[in-house]
Order: structure tokens, then C-alpha cells, then sequence
């Protein structure tokens, strides 16, 4: 039969075919159940955290709050937030404590050095001094999640870093991955643990524990995806700076007046 | 109490949440792994590479490595807030995380050693069971050791001159293919410290490379020590055995073994002395290369390094861990004694070298203005003291010698002239 196709007739169209099937599928991605997800869901909401380093007095209500509401033992020394003291003096010295994470209050005018002691430093000699508030960043790329090994720490939909506790296996390897130190061990479940923005409070409408317990309005919270928001707009327009931007995790805790000293 | 917080002390401005939570299973873990790494890769160097003269001692490490395999999971299991947990790695691995990868990789190198060691014993397997079978009143001993051989032969009891042949050629397969995933084993345990960007000591593409290469220092270190310890054994036995009955044709003659073990130990060490020099060439790369670039985190890093842990990183390491041993194995007319005294300071100063940079990437806070001491629990009060303690660490350290006195058993590891 002469019409039939020769077999390096049939490789050769075929192999045009095959290719020209493959051009389009090309341009076609394989998606993951967790990207799946993610574009389904409604994107209208990415909480955003703003500290208005100016108006922090050390009070520690925010840190008391947030033991409080957050299960972490009172007297526990870790805290999922908590607030610094920087001192810097005329001689060029640089101090800095967060004893007991401020869950107290800066009440004694001595900056905590730990085992070195006390240090007393005469006002005169005081260049500036001011608070800093902290809290986990819940960065855009988080560290922690990328190296938790089992995925029992994730990034919400919302951009909020939340932890498994049923699931998390203890290793500790998110918290030596976060470059904040957000994170610790929970005394009685032995997982990690970090500052959640509130989680069960901000998706019910309310606002976290340390943002309500704030008597200065230090602490405030927003949402980045909505121009209409105070929180959202002061990111925007005022002049804001980012923790340790170095490190590329891209921060969602904006502060203002971040002093160049600030670690 | 925050796990951790019980051996952490802290000096000057440390983040609340800041503790020593990797403590020393954690240095235990690259210790034990590195071994298993070393000790695979001086086997391969004889199936693969086929160099003779570490004949003596390649099944050695290979039965050697089979036994640290599980020590290395020790350790990751013992450090665990949650170890009941640990199968979560396996079950959902998230795979951008370095650890994820332990689960399979682990998994890997656990079939291909079992598989090579099986390829390199079925012939003793299928003597032993054979024989045995023929025995005509075995006791219950014998009973046992021939259930377990006759299993171990998988039910193949083919050990014709072909069948053997295609043995040593499943061997060189598996030799070949077990040294990338050794490497790969150590060297992602290097990438998990190397990749923490938040931790000023540790980031560095270089830790991987450096953590290989102290590996196989360490496993060929682990297996000549081992080698030496077996064979004094040995010569100890045959010593009591003419001493008791002096007519008796006991196989061999002390001189034989004294002179197979020194041929075998300056054979040996000669890679050593190679990976050696390596190993301190990539560290003192790396340090010398932080000081003169000099970013950032160099200021406290350097007051670590050159003044804290300087007994620990320029004395104990660098000095008795890596110089010392190295000129002891470089000078001619080498004794077994002083290979002793050598390998032995190469362990030391490779633990020493976890320790650095596990402790010392914890010695210094995030805030790069204060520091951090661990205070390793020495006596076992509660469960956490003995886990993350001296105790802990012995146990994990102890743990793959009883494995390999069973191992033992079964794998004729010393020859075939070890009677049983």
C-alpha cells in the first residue's frame, strides 16, 4: 500500500504534534493546594501592625494584657510581647533591658544587665532614652515557617504566622530561624509559641489584647488592603521603618521613630 | 520554666524570649551523623576506588556505620519538646525545610547500607545456616543463630562463583550510590545551621562543605580507633588462649595481627591526614574570611571567639582538636599508641567543633549586645536534665557500641578466621 505512512513519517508528524500540543500546556502552571487556596480566598483583609515608638511610656500594660489573654503563665519568663529600653548616654554608651519583658513596667530607673548586675546611670548623662514595643512581625516571608519541618507553623491567608499545637513537634528550629526572637517554648505544652496579633480576637472584630490595654495608643492595628483604614493610611503617608530589614522577611509591624540604635 | 531556661545564663541586653534552646543532643546530632557519613565514605573508599589496603578495615566500618545509623536519630529524638511527635516529619514533611528532608534521606541510606551489608555477608549467611542446619542436636543458642541466619538469607542461598560475582558487583553499585547520599546526609546537616539567616555565626555557604569534611575526619577517626581497640582485643585473647594451653593451634600469632593492624592503621591514616587538612583549611577559610570583611555582627562575634569561648575554639579545637593530631600522625615511624592518642584528640576536637558552633552560634543574642552561657546539666534531676544533659549525651554516645557487640554477632566483622 503506498498511501501508508512510513514509520519515520509517523515520528516525524508526531513529533510536531506532541510539540505542538506542548507549547500551549506550557504555559499552564501546576499549582499547589496551598496556592489553590490562597487565590480562592478573599483577599480584601492583611493585618498590619503600627507602633508609635513616641508615645510608649513603659507602662507594660500591653505585656500584662497579653499573658492574660494569651495563656502564658504570669510568671513565666517569656512573653509573646514585650517592650524595650534603650539609654544611650553622652560618652556614646548604648543600654538597653527588657526585664521580665516589661510585664512590670520600667519602675526602677537601673537598666537590667542580667548577670553583670544593675547599672545606674545619672540623668545628666543621658543623651536620649525611649521605649520600643515588639512583637512578632508576621512577615510576608516568615523564616520560621519556611523551616518548620512538619508545616505546623503557617502564614493565615491574612498574612497572620500561626502555630499547630496538636501538630508542632517541638524542634525549635522556628525559633532559632526568626531573627526577632518572637518565639519561645510554651511552658506547658511544649510547643512553640508567638504573638498571633490576637488571632482569635482581631478575625471576631475586636482588637488584640495589647492594642486595647495601650492607654497612649501606641499600639494600633489595621488592615493593609483597605485604603479607608487609619492604620493603613498612617503606613502609607507618614515616614514608617521596619525591624531588620536586612534579613529580607519583609516585616508587617511598622514603627514610628525608629532610633538607628534600635536592635 | 521556658525549656531552655534552665542552663541559660544570660549577660547584658537579651530579647525575653531569647534562651540556649539547641543545647547538647543538638551537638551530639552533627557528631554522631558525621561518623555515620565518615565511617561509610572510608568503606567506599576500598568497594569503590578499590584500594587495597583498606580492605582490612572496610567491612569493619561499613557494619560500624550500620550501627551509629540509628544513634544518629538519637539524639533529634531525644531534643524533641514533643518525641512522641517525631513521625510528623515523615508524615508531613514540609519540604522548605531543611530538616523535612531527614525523613527521606535517612530512610536512603539506611536501605542502601542494610542492602550493601547484606550483599557483603549472605555468603556468611548462607554458611552459617547451612552448616547449623547440619548440626544434629543443636542446643537453643544454635536454634536461635540459625533462625536468624536462615532469615537473613532472604531465602537465597545461591553462593556459586557467579552468583558471588554479581554480589561484589551490587556491592560497587551500592557503595557508589551510598557515597552522594552520605555526603548529602551530612552536608543538609550542615545546610540546616548554614541556612539560619538569623544567626550571625551560622550563615554561611560554607558550613555544609566544612561539616563534610570534619565528617569524614571524625568517621575515619571513629573506625581506626574502633579497629585498634578490636584488634588489642583480639591479640589479648590469643595471648590467654596459649598462655592457658600452650600446644593448641590457635589460628593466628599475635605478630600477625600486630603487623596486619599497623599496615592497616598507616594506610588509613593517611586519608585522614588528607581530610584533616582539609577540614582546617575551610574553618580557618571561613574565620579569616569574617574577620576581614568584618559586617556587622564581627564585633560580637569576635569578643566570642577570641575571648569567651577562646580556650574552647582556639585551645581545645583548633589547637588540641586539629594541630596537634595532625603533627602526631605527620611525624615518620608511626606506632599504634600514637594513632591512639591521635584519633582520639581528632574526635575530641571534632565534638569540639559541633560544640562551637551549635553553643557558641547561641553564645551571643540577637540583639548583638549581650551574650548567653550554657550551663551544661552535669547531674540528672528531672527528665529534661537528663535528656538535654551529660547523661543524654553518654547514653547516645554509648548507644552504637552495644548495637555493634549484636552486630557483631552476626557480621563476622574481623574475617572468617573469627571463630564464634
Amino acid at each position: 500500500m503506498t498511501d501508508a505512512m512510513s514509520r519515520r513519517d509517523f515520528l516525524k508528524k508526531s513529533t510536531v504534534v506532541v510539540a505542538g500540543v506542548l507549547v500551549p500546556v506550557a504555559a499552564f502552571e501546576i499549582l499547589s493546594p496551598a496556592r489553590v487556596q490562597a487565590l480562592k480566598t478573599d483577599d480584601a483583609v492583611r493585618w498590619a501592625f503600627l507602633v508609635d515608638t513616641y508615645k510608649c511610656v513603659g507602662c507594660g500594660f500591653c505585656v500584662k494584657a497579653c499573658k492574660l489573654e494569651n495563656e502564658v503563665p504570669y510568671d513565666a519568663n517569656a512573653s509573646r510581647t514585650w517592650v524595650e529600653r534603650y539609654v544611650l548616654t553622652k560618652d556614646g554608651g548604648f543600654h538597653a533591658d527588657s526585664p521580665k519583658a516589661a510585664r512590670d513596667g520600667f519602675t526602677d530607673s537601673r537598666v537590667d544587665l542580667n548577670e553583670s548586675g544593675q547599672l545606674s546611670i545619672k540623668p545628666e548623662e543621658i543623651d536620649k532614652a525611649f521605649f520600643v514595643p515588639k512583637l512578632c512581625n508576621q512577615c510576608d516571608k516568615p523564616p520560621c515557617v519556611q523551616v518548620c519541618p512538619v508545616g505546623a507553623t503557617f502564614k493565615a491567608p491574612d498574612g497572620v504566622v500561626l502555630v499547630d499545637r496538636t501538630w508542632c513537634i517541638g524542634c525549635g528550629y522556628c525559633i532559632m530561624a526568626c531573627p526577632y526572637g518572637a518565639r519561645f517554648f510554651h511552658p506547658v505544652y511544649h510547643t512553640a509559641e508567638k504573638c498571633t496579633f490576637c488571632y482569635h480576637r482581631i478575625t471576631k472584630g475586636l482588637s488584640p489584647a495589647c492594642v486595647q490595654a495601650c492607654p497612649f495608643g501606641a499600639r494600633q492595628i489595621g488592615n493593609l488592603n483597605d485604603p479607608n483604614d487609619p492604620v493603613a493610611e498612617a503606613i502609607t503617608n507618614e515616614r514608617v521603618g521596619v525591624l531588620r530589614k536586612e534579613y529580607g522577611t519583609r516585616p508587617q509591624v511598622f514603627y514610628i521613630g525608629l532610633d538607628r540604635e534600635v536592635r | 520554666m521556658i525549656p531552655g531556661e534552665l542552663w541559660t545564663l544570660k549577660d547584658l541586653f537579651v530579647l525575653p524570649n531569647e534562651y540556649i534552646y539547641w543545647s547538647i543532643q543538638i551537638v551530639m546530632y552533627p557528631f554522631m551523623t558525621g561518623l555515620v557519613a565518615g565511617s561509610f565514605v572510608l568503606s567506599s573508599l576500598y568497594h569503590v576506588f578499590g584500594i587495597k589496603q583498606l580492605k582490612g578495615i572496610a567491612s569493619f566500618a561499613l557494619v560500624l556505620c550500620f550501627a551509629l545509623l540509628p544513634a544518629a536519630m538519637l539524639p533529634l529524638l531525644m531534643h524533641l519538646q514533643n518525641p512522641l511527635r517525631g513521625i510528623n516529619v515523615m508524615m508531613t514533611p514540609h519540604f522548605t525545610s531543611a530538616i523535612a528532608a531527614f525523613g527521606v534521606v535517612f530512610s536512603t541510606y539506611f536501605a542502601i547500607v542494610a542492602s550493601e551489608l547484606w550483599f557483603l555477608y549472605r555468603g556468611h549467611f548462607v554458611e552459617q545456616s547451612v552448616s547449623l542446619k547440619k548440626r544434629p542436636h543443636k542446643t537453643l543458642i544454635e536454634w536461635l543463630f540459625y533462625l536468624i541466619f536462615t532469615a537473613l538469607t532472604l531465602g537465597s542461598f545461591d553462593i556459586t562463583e557467579p552468583a558471588r560475582h554479581k554480589d561484589e558487583k551490587a556491592i560497587r553499585v551500592l557503595a557508589t550510590a551510598g557515597i552522594p547520599v552520605a555526603l548529602f546526609l551530612h552536608g543538609y546537616a550542615g545546610f540546616i545551621f548554614g541556612s539560619v539567616k538569623a544567626n550571625a555565626l551560622w550563615m554561611t555557604p560554607l558550613m555544609p562543605v566544612i561539616f563534610i569534611m570534619s565528617a569524614v575526619v571524625s568517621g575515619i577517626a571513629l573506625c581506626m580507633l574502633a579497629y585498634i581497640v578490636t584488634m588489642e582485643i583480639r591479640k589479648l585473647l590469643v595471648f590467654l588462649a596459649r598462655r592457658e594451653q600452650p600446644q593448641t593451634h590457635v589460628v593466628e600469632r599475635r605478630e600477625e595481627i600486630k603487623s596486619v593492624e599497623i599496615s592497616v592503621i598507616k594506610m588509613t591514616s593517611r586519608y585522614l591526614l588528607f581530610f584533616l587538612v582539609f577540614a582546617i583549611s575551610l574553618e580557618l577559610l571561613d574565620l579569616i574570611f569574617r574577620g576581614y570583611t568584618g559586617i556587622a555582627s564581627w564585633d560580637v562575634l569576635s569578643t566570642v571567639l577570641f575571648g569567651k569561648d577562646f580556650v574552647k575554639v582556639f585551645v581545645l579545637q583548633y589547637g588540641l582538636g586539629m594541630f596537634v593530631p595532625l603533627i602526631l600522625l605527620l611525624i615518620p615511624g608511626l606506632t599504634i599508641r600514637r594513632t591512639i592518642v591521635g584519633v582520639t584528640l581528632v574526635l575530641f576536637g571534632v565534638f569540639m567543633m559541633r560544640w562551637n558552633v551549635v553553643i557558641g552560634g547561641q553564645a551571643f543574642s540577637l540583639t548583638l549586645a549581650g551574650y548567653m552561657e550554657y550551663v551544661l546539666p552535669v547531674i540528672p534531676h528531672s527528665v529534661e536534665t537528663f535528656r538535654e544533659g551529660v547523661a543524654g549525651a553518654l547514653t547516645v554516645l554509648a548507644f552504637p557500641f552495644v548495637l555493634f557487640y549484636f552486630y557483631a554477632k552476626i557480621f563476622p566483622v574481623f574475617g572468617s578466621s573469627e571463630s564464634r
